[in-house]
């Protein structure tokens, strides 16, 4: 026997490494400690001038003792942050299936025209007449998205996707205040992302949750049902969260308005539907776009998004500022409730807006053009469905028909099995990939929510359509030790979620000797 | 022997001398997974049947434990806070929630008695 | 097109396999009277080379805050970024990857946090933060609506030298969210304290304030805590707490900030990095994210998502807010700069930025006409001119010199601030720069 037999044959399967390292370490995987437990006390990665002696003028408020931040030099830095990366899964890693996220590639030019120093390197607050390209560019974004909607009007400060439902309520909320009009409800599909009913719960409003049908599709009898005249809005998703486009929205939207109510649909499913659908012409009044999702702004781990709200003309006079508005000599920026902006509901955000994340929104738009984003919309469709008929017999389909962008299974494929959703998902993180959204939405039992958005390749799915179709046999074949013990191929097994809930350690904390010989 | 009794919200009432304890049922701990947090009424508020009397929280849920009778909260179980996991081990004893002073205890007719629970619950699967 | 990896047999052979004859067989749910039947009129696809162009025109018409000599502040200010930071953040792994809702697979983001988190609670001297908030005015309005939960009481007051933009946004979610806020003189000096009483929340004041002043708050800590009241202290300048006594030692419970100095450029205002802490008695009603330390089950340390049942994905209406995303990646450029900078580095770059500035107002107080307000401040404060700042400000701009921020730009309409400056030095100030704000105001004002 060769080394490399002897290695293959010593190798046990299901477990991670048949021995353990001195350091922990696996390969290209290091074990990394907090930049805290790394302290060269005195160090700096930064060399700065130090500042000419001079009496400071802190009003005798100079701080005093230490703040307990540790010294490093710049290679250890580096080394630190490069370290943990490699222990992240992220899109440029492969696939990221992960429902109503939409989480497609981001480009590279996007981030390349963030850091012109032109777009990057202006303040908010100088004068206007100094950042006309900016005003420009700003414009030039809403004119896209309001192509785009079909809208009107598009307020555009709102900072992130439930910062922009929040938006929209508070616009229809002002708007039916200033028509002397007290409604108390909001309707909001069961089914519906729980952004939706926190943000009507926080301006006020009592939801009342509407069901859905056999469909998967909101169930439009009870739901008319429920209008009356105390009813401010409907919260519509569509294409809704289990993938299925409200066939009789229109139809919605008509009975919304006749009962004098509007209606505000959550965008974050608006991949399936950019360039060939427009919200407008569906009778909708309200919407808001998530530009990390749509748009392909980076998640960046968390953050930061973008969740501009495209509104009807009626409730445009309440849009939040601030306003950049087209006047006499070129565009301007409105930052106070004066004309045309003194119905403006106020602002709901310091500054402008997220400048960063429109330069790379509007640099993907013009990359893809009108037929770009036509196609991007029939592509991912494309995509989901083809998962849909390939996985059909494998999984179990939550409703029957084609769906939109993204595909609902539930667990009844996992019955009597042993084997849950959650350690699905997680035998699926040692094949590689980040899981399926899970659990969402809630019409179903133990869902399993997929969206392989249009920058996947078909050799992409192909491969992750085989792993599905290889672990869901598994699973039925009763190889539940796999799936419970899943994920060992990855930087850190399944944690302790459970100890973590109930003894918070939310920061690290020197110990005490070491505290001590800090004093 | 004391009286027990059943919501189908999955909370157990047991009479104990003039004050009715209340807790939440072996069915709901184990629906609900590890207990982390629960929050407690304070003592003398007054709780109305079936409106929320206390919230226990999971690593991935959070419940309203709602009153099964109307009446002012006498007591509630400390030592929750300090281990949660109390409610998990031993649901239907150590880990009680609150004790009621009863407004009305013809209420308790109108509450499941423990077959009639039992059945209950077997209709959820 | 570049983007989409997919090729026309590949769309016939995905189309045959599902069953149907085209894609818009897969579109039929749409009502047809809604189904555009082409492109929308907007332009069509184009090559990076056409994008970059079209881009980098309208950038050019901007001028560039590192091009002049520039002295705007007002909540978002002008520092160096150290080339590590964007090349880092600029690592797949941390552009490209999403919410670490799966834990073994995110470690890398759950453990920056982790640090974020500590690095925040350090800096204000508080006890907890949370993983970053939209940015420091959502902050300071999470923070009134954390001090309504936690008091049960409605009614907060916010000191009229907190950062207008802050009040505003304060303003309008009293307005929908139901509670109320109360400013007496929004521009003016008067101390919040006299307007403490049994029905108020919390009170909210800045440091240093709007117009640049380093206050003490200690003993309006006092007084609000005998009536059940808790101390919001905003901070706008996070680079200040280098210098100046953090809050969390005068007495605050909770404090709401920018991080936007560290790590993050102007980005004409966003995405920038709201900061929150508090004390640990309170954390459970903070708002946003939180990542908490825990052992997997091989016993490694590891970090994990926790405390979620607050938030929107599972209290669903009764979260304690609809917040979802944190601030990512601006977040992770905070802890990279903050961690090269390290306790010497920070002290430093905090003296060098006070030094500057108090250099800068020596210059300024003694040019004709030109009177510091402030009795303390850090990096930017406040100085009264003969005419309306405005005017001044357009005139030197006209001179390629951008002086700083009139405060009527903030308060078009009141009077006894038109003649207010604010004017921030920071270390990318140079002394050219200060000869030639100096000159140009000299000429303006001669």
């Amino acid at each position: 026997m060769n080394d490399w037999s002897r290695a293959l044959s010593d190798h046990e399967p299901g477990t991670s490494a048949s021995f353990e390292t001195v350091t922990g370490n696996r390969g290209l995987q290091i074990e990394e400690a907090l930049i805290f437990e790394q302290d060269s006390p005195g160090h700096c990665g930064l060399d700065l001038p130090e500042p000419v002696p001079f009496r400071d003028r802190l009003g005798g408020l100079e701080r005093q003792g230490i703040i307990g931040l540790p010294g490093l030099s710049e290679p250890q830095v580096v080394r630190h942050f490069t370290r943990l990366s490699q222990k992240n899964y992220a899109i440029d890693s492969g696939l990221y299936p992960l429902g109503s996220c939409t989480m497609k590639h981001n480009p590279r030019l996007n981030e390349k025209l963030a850091r012109l120093p032109g777009l990057a390197d202006i303040h908010p607050l100088q004068p206007v007449s100094t950042v006309p390209g900016a005003l420009q560019l700003i414009d030039t974004l809403a004119h896209w998205l309001k192509t785009l909607t079909g809208m009107p009007a598009i307020a555009l400060s709102p900072a992130a996707g439930a910062h922009g439902e929040l938006c929209g309520i508070m616009c229809i909320r002002a708007a039916l205040e200033a028509r002397g009009d007290r409604r108390i409800r909001v309707l909001v599909p069961e089914s519906a992302h729980g952004t939706n009913p926190a943000t009507a719960a926080a301006c006020g409003y009592t939801v009342d949750p509407t069901p859905a049908d056999a469909t998967g599709r909101v169930d439009r009898t009870a739901l008319e049902a429920k209008l009356g005249i105390d009813v401010a809005a409907l919260m519509l998703t569509n294409p809704n969260t289990c993938g299925l486009f409200e066939r009789e929205i229109i139809e919605i939207a008509e009975a919304v308005h006749r009962a004098g109510a509007f209606f505000y649909c959550d965008g974050a499913n608006f991949n399936a539907i950019v360039g060939r659908v427009r919200p407008a012409d569906l009778g909708i009044d309200c919407m808001h776009l998530n530009l990390h999702k749509t748009f392909s702004t980076p998640h960046g781990g968390g953050g930061p998004g973008s969740g501009p709200v495209a509104l009807t003309a009626s409730l445009a006079p309440f849009a939040p500022l601030p306003w950049i508005v087209l006047g006499p000599n070129g565009l301007e920026l409105v930052e106070h409730k004066t004309a045309p902006a003194e119905n403006s509901l106020g602002r709901l955000k310091g500054f402008h807006g997220q400048m960063g994340m429109f330069v790379r929104a509007l640099a993907y738009m013009m990359s893809h053009g009108s037929d770009g984003l036509r196609q991007v919309a029939e592509d991912a469709v494309l995509n989901a469905n083809y998962l849909r008929a390939r996985l059909a017999d494998d999984l179990s389909l939550s409703f029957s028909g084609p769906c939109m962008h993204e595909v609902l299974f539930d667990d009844r494929f996992l019955k009597d099995t042993g084997v849950t959703t959650l350690d699905f998902a997680k035998a699926l993180i040692d094949e590689g990939y980040h899981p399926m959204t899970m659990y969402f939405p809630l019409i179903v039992h133990g869902a399993l929510l997929i969206e392989p958005t249009e920058t996947e390749s078909k050799a992409s799915l192909d491969r992750f359509i085989a792993v599905v179709k290889a672990l869901a046999a598994a699973a039925r074949l009763g190889d539940t030790a796999r799936f419970r013990a899943a994920p060992v191929h990855t930087p850190r097994r399944r944690l302790d979620e459970t100890t973590a809930a109930r003894k918070p350690v939310l920061r690290w904390r020197p110990e005490p000797v070491q505290r001590q010989a800090a004093e | 022997m004391s009286l027990l009794r059943f919501t189908r919200d999955h909370e157990w009432v047991r009479l104990d001398g003039d004050l009715a304890v209340v807790g939440i049922t072996d069915y709901a701990q184990s629906q609900l997974g590890d207990v982390v947090y629960v929050e407690l009424p304070e003592i003398g508020r007054q709780v109305e049947k079936g409106k929320e009397a206390a919230v226990v929280e999971s690593v991935k849920a959070a419940s309203e434990v709602y009153a099964p009778l109307t009446g002012e909260v006498a007591e509630v179980n400390d030592a929750l806070v300090a281990d949660p996991a109390k409610v998990n081990a031993d649901p239907m004893g150590e880990g009680w929630f609150l004790k009621l002073r009863l407004a009305d205890p013809k209420e308790l007719d109108g509450l499941l008695d423990e077959a009639a629970y039992q059945s209950f619950v077997e209709e959820q699967h | 097109m570049r983007y989409l990896p997919l090729t026309a047999g590949d769309r016939a052979e995905m189309l045959a396999a599902i069953g149907v004859d085209s894609i818009d067989a897969l579109f039929d749910d749409v009502p047809e009277r809604a189904r555009l039947a082409g492109p929308v009129d907007l332009p069509r696809a184009m090559g990076e080379i056409e994008v970059e162009r079209l881009v980098s025109r309208k950038a050019a018409r901007n001028v560039v805050a590192g091009s002049v000599p520039f002295f705007i502040g007002g909540g978002v200010y002008r520092h160096h970024i150290p080339a590590a930071v964007d090349h880092l953040i600029q690592r797949g792994e941390f552009l490209t990857s999403y919410t670490p809702y799966q834990p073994e697979i995110s470690q890398g983001t759950l453990q920056y946090l982790f640090e974020f988190q500590t690095q925040v609670a350090l800096l204000t001297g508080m006890e907890v933060a949370n993983a970053s908030l939209y940015d420091g005015a959502t902050a300071c309005a999470e923070a009134v609506m954390m001090a309504n939960r936690v008091t049960g009481r409605r009614k907060a007051v916010l000191s009229g030298r907190l950062h207008p933009h802050y009040r505003e946004v304060c303003e309008t979610y009293a307005r929908f969210v139901g509670f109320e806020v109360s400013t007496k003189d929004p521009a003016g000096g008067e101390g919040p304290a006299s307007h403490v009483d049994r029905d108020t929340s919390c009170v909210v004041v800045q440091n240093p304030d709007f117009f640049g002043e380093v206050r003490d708050y200690t003993e309006l800590a006092r007084v609000c805590h005998d009536t059940g009241v808790l101390l919001v202290v905003v901070v706008t300048e996070i680079l200040s707490l280098g210098a100046v006594c953090p809050p969390g030692e005068m007495g605050a419970d909770i404090v709401a900030a920018e991080g936007q100095s560290l790590g993050n450029a102007l980005n004409f205002g966003g995405p920038h990095v709201g900061l929150f802490a508090t004390r640990d008695r309170l954390v459970r009603q903070m708002p946003g994210r939180l990542v908490g330390q825990t052992v997997d089950t091989a016993g490694r340390r590891g970090w994990v998502l926790t405390l979620s049942t607050r938030e929107q994905h599972i209290r669903r209406e009764r979260a304690t807010s609809n917040i979802c995303t944190n601030a990512g990646l601006c977040a992770l450029a905070f802890t990279i700069h903050l961690a090269l900078l390290g306790e010497a580095g920070l002290t430093r770059l905090a003296q060098l930025n006070h030094a500057t500035a108090v250099s800068l107002a020596q210059r300024l107080e003694q040019v004709p006409g030109i009177c510091l307000v402030n009795h303390a401040f850090f990096n930017e404060f406040a100085v009264r001119l003969p005419r309306p700042a405005a005017e001044i400000v357009e005139l030197l701009a006209g001179k390629g010199v951008l002086a700083g921020v009139p405060v009527s730009r903030f308060y078009p309409d009141n009077d006894a601030v038109a003649d207010l400056l604010l004017v921030a030095a920071t270390e990318m100030t140079t002394t050219e720069d200060m000869d030639r704000l100096e000159a140009g105001l000299r000429e303006v004002l001669s």
